[in-house]
């Protein structure tokens, strides 16, 4: 067993791991589901592109890992967001309709 | 022979990817979107910590360790925030959790009637 | 005063820790760009105890080793829950688990330590009381025991 066979496996468990929640997020059923299994998705997106990074000797990947997971957070929160009031500067509204 | 902390980081990696694998494994099996909050958790804390400390100590004492570092502290930070605006949609929308022992059963039982 | 030094203090690792390059002139860019945002936060109001709980750092280093614990012990818990053959073991329980920090910021520490930990989600808080989705009974149970809550309020500190 040496480093790079475990990097990889880790690689291949993680992108296993993605098809998952891939199929979570198609087969729903609320829209909850739907993004947590997208953020979800997002957080291992950012552990294989660390994973990545050193499987090729290119640790700057690093940047890019870091600069997801900020994505990754904010891109959650819009999306809840815009799922709950329907527009992303909306605000507390205890009229909105149902929407699933 | 391998240098031990390079066997801990190996093991750390290999852990911490079964932990990300049980996560997934539970986003599908759990039966509603509230259980399936808690699966996501486990991805999102061991699974990311121990993959994360594996190539912390792959690194050494280097400023990539410094970034694994700050990337782990953002995923600490952000993940509950996530998890628990989701969770507060739902509730807000009305969206009812399961309850008790016996609910994923009657949930069964609702579809087949 | 002091929250405005810790506020650029911090900045000026992350900015050292990511930047890679020690040159006068990309150093100074870092030190003008985070007396920037130190400005604009002084000007926002948010350099505050609140969003800089500096009084709590020297008791930090007691819960945070405890807290890790409990998410690698709850990990564990739930992973079991999830593998169980046949059905997975949960019997999700929606309760209102009470608190007794004095500040809001101790209770959004209590609320996204709960989050943090898997087997249990904050859902909402209101007035002291926090309202929790636990993945099973006994995990419910063992969050009423309170001895998080304990641990919150202690890293809290006394009421000033």
């Amino acid at each position: 067993m040496t480093g790079t066979g475990v990097l990889g496996a880790a690689t291949i468990a993680i992108v296993v791991c993605m098809g998952l929640s891939l199929i979570r997020s198609i087969a729903g059923p609320t829209v909850f589901d739907r993004i947590l299994a997208v953020n979800s998705f997002g957080t291992k997106t950012v552990l294989l592109i660390a994973l990545i990074g050193y499987l090729s000797g290119r640790p700057d990947f690093l940047d890019l890992a870091l600069v997801y997971a900020l994505m990754n957070f904010v891109g959650t929160v819009a999306a809840m967001k815009f799922t709950r009031f329907g527009d992303l500067a909306g605000v507390e509204d205890d009229d909105s309709e149902e929407i699933f | 022979m391998a240098h031990p902390v390079e066997v801990l980081s190996w093991i750390c990696i290999l852990v911490g990817s079964l932990f990300v694998i049980i996560g997934g494994i539970g986003l599908l099996r759990l039966p509603d979107f509230y259980t399936r909050i808690h699966a996501a958790g486990i991805t999102d804390t061991l699974g990311a910590w121990l993959i994360l400390l594996g190539l912390m100590l792959h690194e050494g004492f280097t400023l990539n360790a410094a970034k694994l570092a700050t990337l782990l502290f953002f995923l600490l930070a952000t993940s509950p925030l996530g998890s628990h605006a989701l969770a507060k949609a739902a509730f807000l929308r009305g969206l009812d959790p399961l309850q008790g022992r016996e609910l994923a059963d009657r949930h069964e039982v609702d579809d087949s009637e | 005063m002091k929250h405005s030094v810790a506020l650029f203090t911090l900045l000026m690792a992350v900015w050292l820790l990511n930047s890679g390059h020690y040159t006068p002139l990309i150093i100074g860019f870092g030190v003008a760009s985070c007396l920037f945002v130190v400005w604009l936060a002084r000007r926002m109001e948010i350099v505050d105890d609140e969003a800089l709980p500096i009084h709590l750092l020297a008791r930090l280093p007691r819960y945070l080793p405890w807290l890790a614990l409990e998410v690698v012990k709850s990990n564990l818990d739930v992973a079991r829950r999830i593998l169980t053959p046949g059905r997975p073991d949960v019997s999700p329980r929606l309760f209102d688990a009470p608190t007794t920090q004095h500040t809001d910021l101790g209770r959004v520490l209590y609320a996204n330590s709960i989050t943090l930990t898997p087997g249990t989600v904050s859902i909402r808080v209101h007035g002291a009381a926090i309202t929790v989705h636990a993945i099973a009974e006994d995990v419910a149970d063992s969050l009423l025991e309170g001895g998080m809550d304990r641990r919150v309020s202690r890293l809290e500190g006394e009421p000033r």
